[in-house]
């Protein structure tokens, strides 16, 4: 059976400097991934690299058995992987339901979410759905990012750094969302500094260090020890 | 009642120069982009009126009705042959590339219709009036007028009420997260630019049918342009119009207290405009 998404050997560079080390990594169908590390630890490149935003120098990547690493940002969204970008990156010009709706620009045909369901499952949205975007909280910006992702009915949600800057309350009531999202049939890959949240929501973990994964396993099989040595470079004492 | 006349003379004028205008104000507010050349592409409208008035033997305004998607073809084809490959974080390239435009542009039409003037040929609407209460407004000044409004009516209406417009608006704030949303800034800058050109055709067929034009009639409509977007705000297309009715009414005033005062009043204008106002009237709030 093929994997729904595929690295292999996976290399990118940022500007002149390597940020990527022959990454190997599979996400299977329905399964919630973590990539745990440290600052620049090559996280988010690895997120751009998938999507396109970031030029893949080396290795392949695939969705379920297509190659997508030469392809262009637009062509990997249609071909099923959406992100939630750190920062949220919202369009300060639309608002909220614009931002949602725009996130369903390039998509053909039905699928499971729709306008109505984004807002089933963030009631707060559908209140302030004629805010700009920009003019929400954190939290709420948060789930606009991840509403207009989902608008896209992707196989694949690459979720990066969804916790940052947000209070701990305001994070449990986003990741509250997962599990629709899960049910939904979209496999997710969620990148976080917070490792107690990635190891709550995660059936697999990598833990990445200076562009290479250094550590790999399902959280229960994962000594807090052996992350914490993968995640800052050190032994255990 | 001569300065009533004389105000709705500068207001036509002034729609006049918010068509000029509205083109430009579109392309900024998309891709940050500076047409030198978008003068130079009104005149070479008005050519292209002309030549398929008296081609195919129809009143410039059904002639400027098939002119509107071959200048729309031309824009698509302008952007991604051309701009598409200078635009970038560096703003030097793109103005550079679309002054060499202006002047190909400009010799061109030299060599395909020599230095005469022309005018396009509107027949009797050109001298017909209507009373307007206590003053007389032409025709066609009215026309023109109206016309601005329903164009950047129009261009509003897009922006803000349909699928292109959303995309170009949120590929104006974050070409990046753009793509991520499965949006080709390349293809919506060319579609832009398509659009543009389209406005320019209009702007072209009242510049023919008002005044002569010869090649070299672009540069000093993109001043007026120019100077129209920058009071309005860049990037607002309400505030283009109001900056072209500033300028034209402006001109109208200077020109009623003495001929010679016409064209730099409306640049007086613009200077006293960006004195008080150094955003323009309507300036974008997340700029």
């Amino acid at each position: 059976m093929t994997a729904l998404l595929d690295l292999r050997g996976l290399t990118a560079h940022y500007g002149d400097f390597q940020a990527l080390f022959g990454v190997d990594l599979t996400l299977e169908e329905g399964q919630t991934l973590a990539i745990i590390g440290a600052n620049g630890a090559g996280k988010t490149t690895l997120m751009r690299a998938i999507t396109g935003i970031a030029r893949v120098s080396g290795g392949s990547a695939t969705l379920a058995g297509t190659r997508i690493d030469r392809m262009a940002a637009p062509d990997i969204l249609r071909a099923g992987i959406a992100m939630v970008p750190e920062g949220r990156r919202l369009f300060p010009s639309l608002s909220v339901e614009e931002n949602l709706r725009i996130g369903a620009h390039s998509r053909q045909g039905n699928g499971f979410w729709t306008l109505a369901r984004i807002y089933d499952l963030f009631p707060v949205l559908r209140e302030r759905r004629l805010h700009p975007g920009t003019a929400l909280s954190g939290g709420q910006q948060q789930m606009v990012a991840i509403g207009r992702a989902l608008m896209s009915n992707p196989r694949v949600l690459l979720c990066d750094e969804l916790s940052l800057g947000l209070a701990p309350v305001v994070i449990h009531e986003i990741y509250a969302a997962f599990p629709t999202i899960r049910d939904s049939g979209t496999a997710i890959v969620v990148v976080e500094q917070d490792i107690s949240q990635a190891l709550k929501v995660a059936d697999h973990v990598h833990c990445m260090m200076e562009g290479r994964i250094t550590l790999s396993g399902a959280p229960e099989n994962l000594s807090r020890a052996a992350i914490h040595d993968a995640y800052f470079g050190v032994r255990h004492a | 009642m001569i300065w009533l006349d004389t105000l709705l003379q500068g207001l036509m004028l002034g729609g006049l120069y918010a068509l000029f205008a509205a083109g430009l104000s579109l392309v900024f507010g998309i891709m940050r982009l500076v047409n030198l050349a978008h003068g130079d592409l009104i005149v070479l409208g008005a050519y292209l009126i002309l030549g398929l008035g008296s081609a195919l033997g129809l009143h410039p305004f059904l002639a400027a009705v098939l002119a509107l998607p071959l200048m729309f073809g031309l824009g698509w084809l302008l952007q991604t042959a051309l701009l598409n490959r200078v635009l970038g974080e560096d703003i030097l390239p793109p103005l550079l590339v679309t002054f060499g435009l202006s002047v190909v542009i400009q010799n061109a039409l030299l060599m395909g219709f020599s230095a005469d003037s022309r005018k396009l040929p509107v027949g009797p609407i050109e001298a017909q009036a209507l009373p307007l209460g206590p003053v007389t407004v032409g025709v066609m000044p009215l026309i023109t007028f109206a016309s601005a409004i329903l164009v950047i009516w129009g261009l509003n209406q897009l922006f803000y009420r349909t699928a292109l417009g959303r995309a170009f608006r949120a590929t104006s704030d974050d070409p990046v997260t753009a793509q991520l949303m499965g949006i080709r800034p390349r293809s919506i800058f060319a579609i832009a630019t398509g659009i543009a050109l389209v406005v320019a055709a209009i702007a072209a067929l009242y510049l023919g049918a008002r005044a002569n034009f010869d090649p070299a009639t672009g540069p000093a409509r993109l001043l007026y342009a120019f100077e129209a977007v920058i009071i309005g705000g860049l990037g607002s297309l309400w505030g283009t119009l109001a900056g072209g009715l500033v300028i034209g009414v402006a001109q109208a005033l200077g020109a009623a207290l003495n001929p010679e005062w016409q064209i730099l009043a409306g640049h007086l204008a613009f200077v006293a405009v960006l004195l008080l106002r150094p955003r323009g009237l309507f300036p974008r709030a997340h700029d």
